[in-house]
């Protein structure tokens, strides 16, 4: 179960790292405005038909290394009733501003992500964070379900929200 | 239950070139010690090559506190590949944007692809190097194909295509969030045509000067490609509309076996 999520997280961190934003400066966004991102209880995540597949000739099939996406909802759906544990990432200044994001995390999926802090210092910045942020919240989740090892087309970057993610995943114990 | 990944597969995540870069390696991995020197390979042109620092080699270059033949043999090999690439596009890439010496467009896929050699070098056969959306793939994923995204410059949380293939590149230029960012040589004007414009070839530092270059040249880029053996593309304009080369098919599906 560890080690299959353990695969998620690492295409998550790959996906959201390559999904950039900028938040310039430091006119912090009342906390009503803080976007997060959830997912649907049932998941609108992997086709329930799939499974991990190794079609190759040589190695045998690897439950853990299929494509992270297919594995942890057909294997390891969160267990119902289970609540919903919450971890705190760390709070990141960047040169823009300062991210801090929080995970929630039910059996092996990451059920949501918000942001406890996000900053930007003039207009134009605040209303790109706006919309961003949301964005790179949901695309931490649709990781979860797209069936795909890597993304073409640089959007947005945000250091600040990689590290403050992996440090949030560190603190639920995925190293 | 191990809580760590099958042996040998690994990824690591690093902050380069103002952007994030993600390595990818499928067994048979390599020594940490490998991934280290890409690591330092990628901060070590960041560092050469930078105009955002004035010490860089480039910034003394450009304000001719070096001679050519007082750089290093990297820096004189990518502004020959420059040349080479700006006789190809018919001057559409060009490493003076703004009259001003600025490899960068080219050196970011270079990077990615002498990163990878690097790691084939040490004995992975099966990895993807991926800096802010210019990929490498080398051999296949597990068994498989490399799926690659395409990310939807119209709907962001959206995956346009999906690129599915081995030994692969994919690059995509396009309009960051900031509007407009890339100029035509011959004008200087930002070009709009496009919203997004995907390459597809063997090696990542050709296919990213080609999406470049192609991005630039606006619609007009499909048919420029689509002479040139070995590239494939997909165009979206601003208004959604999408154009592809022959060998990417409709579904947005192109193997690697469409490149030959």
């Amino acid at each position: 179960m560890k080690r299959v999520l353990f695969s998620v997280l690492g295409t998550i961190l790959g996906l959201v790292g390559l999904l950039t934003f900028k938040t310039h400066g430091h006119t912090a966004l009342g906390a009503t405005a803080l976007p997060s991102a959830a997912l649907p209880a049932t998941g609108t995540s992997a086709p329930a038909a799939s499974t991990p597949s190794a079609t190759g000739t040589g190695a045998p099939p690897d439950p853990s290394s299929g494509s992270a996406t297919t594995g942890p909802a057909s294997t390891s759906p969160p267990a119902a009733g289970q609540p919903d544990k919450s971890y705190d990432g760390t709070a990141v200044q960047t040169r823009y501003g300062v991210v801090q994001v929080k995970v929630s995390i039910n059996g092996s999926k990451i059920t949501n992500v918000s942001f406890l802090q996000l900053t930007a210092d003039d207009p134009r910045s605040a209303d790109i964070n706006s919309q961003a942020g949301p964005l790179l919240l949901q695309e931490t989740l649709s990781a979860q379900s797209a069936n795909v090892n890597t993304i073409s087309g640089a959007t947005y970057t945000s250091e600040g929200y990689l590290q403050s993610l992996q440090s949030a995943l560190d603190q639920a114990g995925f190293k | 239950m191990s809580s760590t990944l099958p042996a040998g597969a690994e990824r690591h995540v690093e902050h380069c070139m103002g952007t994030v870069f993600s390595i990818d390696i499928r067994r048979p991995g390599v020594g940490a010690e490998v991934v280290a020197d890409v690591v330092r390979w990628l901060h070590w042109v960041d560092a050469t090559f930078s105009t955002y620092q004035s010490s860089s080699e480039v910034s003394r270059l450009g304000r001719q506190e070096l001679t050519l033949s007082q750089c290093s043999p990297e820096l004189r090999s990518v502004l020959e590949m420059a040349a080479q690439i700006e006789a190809a596009t018919d001057g559409y890439f060009s490493i003076y944007p703004n009259g001003v010496l600025d490899p960068s467009g080219l050196v970011k896929g270079w990077a990615i692809e002498q990163a990878s050699n690097l790691l084939l070098r040490a004995g992975s056969t099966s990895h993807c190097v991926n800096g802010g959306g210019d990929v490498q793939c080398v051999g296949g994923y597990d068994g498989g194909d490399w799926r690659i995204g395409i990310a939807d410059p119209h709907r962001r949380t959206d995956v346009a295509a999906v690129v599915a293939g081995t030994d692969l590149a994919v690059a995509t230029s396009g309009t960051a969030e900031r509007g407009p960012h890339i100029l035509d040589p011959h004008n200087g004007s930002a070009v709009t045509e496009l919203a997004s414009l995907t390459v597809v070839g063997s090696g990542i530092t050709l296919t990213d000067a080609y999406a470049t270059a192609g991005f630039a040249m606006g619609l007009a880029a499909i048919d420029w490609l689509e002479g040139l053996a070995g590239f494939q593309a997909l165009a979206i304009t601003r208004e959604g509309e999408r154009r592809a080369t022959s060998g990417f098919r409709t579904a947005g599906l192109v193997s690697a076996t469409a490149l030959r």
